[in-house]
């Protein structure tokens, strides 16, 4: 099935190549139960990206998928034309807030310096220049005062613009953001929002998983549709519709999702969700 | 007692074991796994027992080679179970190394007959017996386990020292470390092949049950006492050196002070980090248990202070000029509470806020002016709750009351700003300048 749809013709190759992601026939499985299925994707630099779909759709899967940290079943995946392993330096990453120990015994600062780790390379270690480079973005954040808290003892909108801190540190040209809007209070959202405005202004492309559908239009250019298929992307104006977001959310594909669900649950071992 | 230079051997070979171990716990506690230690300890029991059947010796290397590929073993294990049957990560861990276990004790079970490799030994370890065991370094004799220990404690050090950066990445955000090309899977495996690798090495000197304690309580503790990684890392260091000497001091003295021999080293080093622990967790100055009771006894304190300035304040501006000063009863009554309210009148006096007159107190000068402080804070709370918020209809004054405690003047600026510098609060009263 996947094959039909590989019909691209030499001029769209040639942009494929260029472009800050390009991802072909992609599919994920968790055990039996496959989470991401025959994904293509192409997607345009220098833009704000949603990513955008129900929960269990595989949002944040995919972006784990593309940085190499789920195997993928089958499919390639390009970074500005070739593999990420070799396009790393290029690619910065926010997790979801919840995935670390915010009682680790490090400060905001500290985390911000991760950003810059790949830089320093293996053994050797964080130097003052590091430290005030890292400072430099904790205060694009608006986070200066806060460098040397304990980071339990940030709220959650803080801590949030700590680890965007820590990605403009890594100073990448592509970014991966799962839901840095989940959970943050309203001067944060506004500091975040003008934060990818900012990116977007120097020519950076983020990919942005977002929860709120309301907001898809004003914030971003581009959107992706995702619930285990690709629905569709592209310009928010052309495909963010009533449409596509039935297909996204309910209908036909639900069902799907459902009896896979169903399936997935057949055999012996229970199996992680995502 | 008498010290001699084998206790001064026992304390350096437990020190150091302890030491090894601790520097390698940090990353068990933080990252969220500490059983691992206890499971690993357990589960190279095999690999011990296969390494002698197999050479027939107990020479230090095959056991060490033997521990370590059973320790890699029993970690792809634990994962390979967790990730796949969806088990509580202890359960996989508990499943795991009790299995082992197991397989081990049986082996050396059938080897017994024709081997001194001993299941009690491995638990309790002899440590007392390591300075007998000597080669000559340097035309020194020294003890087998200190030579075995040191180096182990200088690869680990090594390791913490060299792999800082990567190691704390890492352990806090594995999947941006595997993102940045310093893969998460490749240092977890290699700090789990050294903690198995120092688990064999302090094994047999001072037992697992000092291995196990050591890897986890020197951690621990390490973590409710400081905020920094660097710093937990010395600290736990400190702390199982201190164990050690404190634990072999009290095993010679304190059995006799009861008429008793002396007692197993290892288990009184255990128990005394043990009792570490408990000190760390009841007065560690930020999380400590008692240490937050104390703070939380002298806010409280601090905040009838400020309750009695601000009673004496509104008196006074209720009050004719030549009012008597307020007798204590008076004031008792009005915050409802009895001796902290004498503590503070003694402390209040004590730094010049009142002054004693005629069986009753009055504010000074200075007090006076803190007084008016607080009731300035009060009100303006009072006025920005009701009129900028809009919550008249709540009890304002009891919200006002709370926030006064934590109002600089700073605060009170914006205040005084956002609520458009007025003269009276909601009561109509005069907010003072």
């Amino acid at each position: 099935m996947a094959h039909t749809r590989k019909t691209a013709g030499s001029k769209k190759n040639y942009t494929q190549a260029q472009a800050p992601l390009c991802v072909k026939d992609l599919t994920v499985a968790y055990h039996r139960k496959p989470v991401l299925w025959d994904i293509d994707l192409t997607l345009p630099e220098g833009q704000l990206i949603a990513v955008v779909g129900p929960n269990g759709a595989g949002k944040s899967t995919f972006i784990k998928s593309v940085l190499g940290l789920v195997p993928r079943a089958s499919g390639a995946i390009s970074i500005y034309g070739k593999s990420y392993e070799s396009q790393r330096h290029l690619v910065g990453y926010v997790p979801q807030r919840e995935s670390v120990d915010w009682d680790f015994p490090v400060n905001a600062l500290d985390v911000v310096a991760m950003g810059l780790y790949r830089q320093i390379g293996w053994f050797r270690p964080v130097n003052k220049n590091h430290r005030k480079k890292a400072l430099d973005s904790l205060e694009k954040v608006g986070m200066a005062n806060y460098a040397y808290r304990q980071i339990s003892q940030l709220s959650g909108g803080q801590q949030q613009r700590v680890f965007l801190a820590r990605a403009l540190a890594q100073d990448a040209r592509l970014y991966f953001m799962d839901e840095p809007f989940a959970g943050v209070d309203a001067a944060t959202e506004r500091a975040i929002i003008s934060l990818l405005k900012e990116l977007k202004s120097v020519g950076k492309t983020c990919v942005v998983v977002h929860h709120d559908l309301q907001t898809v239009p004003t914030y971003f250019d581009h959107v992706v549709l995702l619930n285990m298929r690709l629905v569709d992307a592209g310009p928010v104006e052309t495909v963010f519709n009533e449409e596509n977001l039935k297909k996204t959310y309910g209908g036909r594909l639900t069902l799907l999702t459902h009896a896979l669900n169903e399936y997935a649950k057949t055999p012996q071992f229970p199996s992680n969700t995502d | 007692m008498e010290w001699t230079f084998i206790d001064t051997w026992i304390v350096l070979v437990g020190a150091l074991s302890a030491a090894a171990c601790a520097l390698l716990g940090n990353y068990l506690v933080l990252r969220r796994m500490s059983m691992m230690g206890d499971a690993i300890s357990h589960a190279v029991l095999p690999g011990l027992a296969i390494a002698f059947l197999i050479t027939g010796s107990r020479d230090s290397l095959p056991m060490l080679v033997g521990a370590i590929i059973v320790g890699v073993v029993t970690t792809f294990m634990i994962q390979g179970i967790d990730r796949l049957s969806g088990l509580d990560r202890g359960a996989s861990m508990g499943v795991v190394f009790t299995t082992l276990f197991a397989i081990g004790l049986i082996l050396i079970r059938q080897a017994a007959d024709h081997v001194d490799l001993d299941p009690s030994c491995v638990l309790y370890g002899a440590i007392e017996l390591t300075p007998l065991d000597t080669v000559e370094l340097f035309g020194q004799e020294i003890p087998q386990a200190a030579i075995t220990s040191g180096l182990m404690l200088m690869v680990n050090l090594a390791f913490v020292i060299v792999f800082f950066k990567e190691l704390k990445i890492t352990s806090f955000d594995p999947a941006l470390a595997t993102t940045m090309g310093f893969n998460a899977n490749v240092l977890h495996y290699i700090l789990m092949t050294l903690v198995a690798a120092t688990t064999i090495a302090a094994f047999e000197s001072v037992g697992s049950i000092l291995v196990i304690a050591m890897l986890i309580v020197p951690g621990a503790a390490a973590h409710l006492m400081t905020d920094r990684l660097g710093w937990m890392l010395i600290i736990s260091v400190v702390f199982s050196v201190l164990s050690a000497f404190l634990g072999h001091l009290s095993a010679i003295t304190i059995p006799t002070w009861f008429g008793f021999q002396d007692t197993s080293t290892a288990g009184m080093m255990a128990l005394i980090a043990g009792l570490l622990f408990v000190v760390v967790f009841l007065f560690s100055p930020r999380y400590g248990v008692f240490s937050r009771m104390v703070n939380q006894f002298l806010l409280g304190l601090r905040i009838v202070g400020d309750d009695i300035l601000g009673f004496l304040y509104r008196y006074h501006e209720l009050a004719p000029a030549n009012a008597a000063p307020v007798p204590v009863p008076e004031i008792q009554n009005a915050l409802q509470t009895d001796i902290p309210v004498k503590v503070m009148i003694w402390n209040l006096r004590r730094t010049g806020l009142i002054l004693r007159q005629n069986g009753g107190y009055t504010l000074t000068p200075s007090g006076k002016k803190a007084g008016k402080g607080l009731i300035r804070s009060h009100r303006l709370w009072e006025s920005y709750l009701c009129n900028v918020m809009g919550y008249c209809n709540t009890d304002v004054h009891r919200h006002a009351h709370q926030f006064e405690h934590f109002t600089d003047t700073k605060l009170q600026e914006e205040l005084s700003q956002v609520t458009g510098n007025p003269d009276y609060d909601p009561h109509n009263r005069k907010i003072p300048m």
